[in-house]
């Protein structure tokens, strides 16, 4: 008996390649409970008031100023012009639909893949989701121009009997962007509603019990209810992850169809999806490490996490490093003019170089600092890096967009682009609604899924030994 | 009291005490019990003798009807209702509909999966019985509920609380149904 064990032990891989424990915090559930919830039921702590109201100013004041004047004035407002027709609006369009897609990959392809160390960080990166596609899908929206007639986009039977035309990439974009906001909604909805249940349960005040309650939907736990709920979240799952796939894809062919050099590639679809990707897990990383902070969960989300979206953040550098040489290996290769003529641009033209040079700088080569463990360890320089990834690729399509449309085939069409302080004001309107959500998110919901934490804890598990024993201390 | 009996209510500490617990309700011939906990008990779908949920034939009609739905429509509007010419293209190809029509898929797919979670569970529901338990609190933190339902053929006030406590059961009461 004991020579199996032996055996088996020595079978069984080297410590460094072994699973890490979903919780590496080996506590009951009562305390997991107490502690996952801490944050939502103790005080407001002083750092998030000083978060929370600049961003919910640039939300509630600059935000709407800005689009009230975009709006009535038109779009003129903006840096948009012949023949840059798209400038700061679609990169960040491109660039918080990017944001969104890593979140979904953690939530919902990790799950498909049973890596359960994902449950500690799924919701907070599932949020994200959520609140990034929010502003994503206000960008083009307001880029139409005359925004009264956004509902043009929508199969709406009129007198007119207009239609939508199905076979643009920018029709199926409306689709896409809105599913996903829809899904992905819906899937971090579903994955709330046990613990809605659980703030319900533990409520001290009538209002905090009311509404938690209503939101909660009347959730009691039953078996038949987890069995009906664990078969929905498992088709959700399998559903979101062809959205990271599908949504990226189309905004990549919004461009690949377009006859421009610098868009009209294969590779774009692909190219798109590891973009948004790689600039997802920058803004998990840039998210999480503060928060795991001053939240107090470094025992949930622990160095462990940081590490595996690390090298998840180096397998998306290199991947972006090899998308930019077959870039550039193309437009040589390909022997055409004018594709040579954007990319020598892109790294030595006069007038936009810099983004040519932040975008490989930044996003394939910063990453390959993450070889190194010690880097790895070190909060400050992943955080740092986590900026710096999210500042380059915003620069990615700044160069694929504005670097692509300013000299195209005739050289007298060619012209320059400046974005105006309305471009920018919308930007720091979006950014901060979406970390006046995220904080309000983190406030009042449990950014840690608890019941699915406490699911993957060993004495969750009824036929391991620990399941057997009762609360431990 | 005039209100009926939803049924007795019986604590556990730990998924394997519970786990342990449903299997002797079950071998007891009892047919309409449910075991309350805060995540799902591996083997409880077992020995509840639940079967496959049905979520997934939400799932499944709603994704197909979406599919063939959006397909129909694209072809109506592009095709029949006001006939788009561009390029010398047909009006209307599979190649250039698959791709609403998977998107749109997804979506109801996804709200299919929701709905169906939603209508099988009765929710949203804004009162339980069990609420009034004040106990019951505890089944989202770290306790195990088993209720042996009053409705069951088998049960009987006396018989089946002696069965919960036999089988370990804390704090076993009867619970009314006051709706």
């Amino acid at each position: 008996m004991t020579e199996t064990a032996t055996q088996l032990e020595s079978l069984s891989p080297p410590a460094g390649l072994r699973r890490m424990a979903p919780v590496p915090a080996n506590r009951s559930l009562g305390w997991l409970t107490d502690k996952l919830t801490a944050f939502n039921e103790g005080r407001t702590p002083l750092w998030w008031w000083i978060l929370f109201l600049p961003a919910a100013f640039c939300a509630a004041f600059v935000l709407p100023a800005m689009l009230t004047y975009k709006i009535s004035t038109g779009v003129g407002v903006w840096g948009n012009n012949h023949p840059v027709m798209w400038g700061w609006d679609i990169i960040n369009f491109v660039w918080w639909v990017g944001v969104a897609h890593a979140g979904t990959l953690i939530s919902a392809m990790l799950f498909l893949t049973r890596q359960h160390w994902r449950t500690a960080i799924g919701r907070a990166a599932e949020a994200m989701t959520v609140f990034s596609v929010m502003m994503a899908g206000m960008y083009p929206a307001i880029h139409v121009g005359r925004e009264w007639f956004d509902w043009f986009m929508f199969p709406v039977p009129t007198y007119e009997g207009m239609w939508p035309q199905f076979r643009s990439p920018l029709m199926w974009d409306v689709f896409a962007v809105n599913t996903y906001l829809i899904v992905s909604t819906t899937f971090w909805y579903m994955g709330l509603i046990p613990d809605l249940a659980l703030m319900r349960d533990r409520a001290k005040t009538r209002a905090r019990k009311f509404i938690y309650g209503l939101f909660a939907l009347g959730w009691t736990g039953s078996a038949r209810q987890w069995h009906n709920y664990e078969k929905a979240y498992l088709i959700l799952s399998g559903l979101a992850t062809l959205l990271v796939f599908t949504v990226s894809s189309i905004v990549g062919m919004d461009f690949a169809t377009a006859q421009l050099a610098g868009w009209h590639e294969t590779i774009f679809p692909f190219y798109f999806v590891a973009g948004a990707v790689t600039c997802g897990f920058g803004m998990v990383l840039v998210l999480l490490i503060p928060l795991r902070k001053w939240c107090h969960l470094e025992d949930i989300i622990t160095m462990a996490h940081i590490d595996k979206i690390c090298k998840m953040l180096l397998l998306m550098g290199c991947i972006m490093g090899y998308i930019y040489a077959v870039e550039f290996f193309m437009a040589w290769y390909s022997g055409n003019p004018y594709d040579s003529w954007v990319f020598g641009h892109r790294m030595f033209g006069h007038q936009y170089w810099f983004g040519g040079w932040i975008m490989i700088v930044v996003n394939a080569s910063l990453p390959q600092l993450l070889w190194i463990k010690k880097i790895r360890q070190n909060l400050a320089v992943v955080f740092i890096i986590g900026v710096l990834i999210n500042i380059g690729m915003w620069f990615e399509r700044f160069t694929i967009i504005v670097g692509s449309l300013y000299q195209d085939f005739l050289p007298a069409n060619w012209g320059v682009y400046y974005p105006t302080w309305v471009d920018a004001g919308v930007f720091l309107g979006t950014l901060g609604a979406f970390f006046m959500l995220y904080l309000l998110f983190v406030r009042f919901l449990p950014m840690i899924p608890v019941s699915e934490v406490k699911a993957v804890t060993p004495q969750a598990n009824p036929h391991q030994p620990s399941g057997t024993k009762g609360a431990m201390p | 009291m005039s209100g009926k009996n939803y049924g007795l209510v019986a604590e556990f500490d730990s998924p394997a005490a519970v786990l342990s617990a449903a299997e002797k309700v079950r071998d007891a011939g009892y047919s309409r019990w449910d075991v309350f906990s805060p995540f799902p008990v591996h083997g409880l779908d077992k020995v509840m003798g639940l079967k496959n949920s049905r979520v997934g034939w939400f799932s499944f009609v709603f994704g197909a009807g979406a599919f063939i739905g959006t397909m129909g429509m694209i072809w109506y509007m592009n095709a029949f209702d006001y006939p788009i010419l561009t390029g010398g293209k047909p009006t209307f190809s599979v190649p250039m509909s698959v791709v609403p029509s998977y998107i749109l898929l997804v979506l109801a797919a996804a709200l299919g999966a929701f709905i169906g979670m939603i209508a099988l569970n009765q929710l949203p529901r804004l009162h339980h019985p069990l609420f009034a338990r004040a106990r019951f609190a505890l089944v989202s933190r770290d306790k195990f509920f088993l209720v042996i339902g009053s409705t069951d053929p088998k049960f009987s006030e006396t018989e089946t609380r002696r069965l919960l406590a036999e089988i370990g059961g804390a704090h076993i009461e009867l619970v009314e149904d006051k709706d």
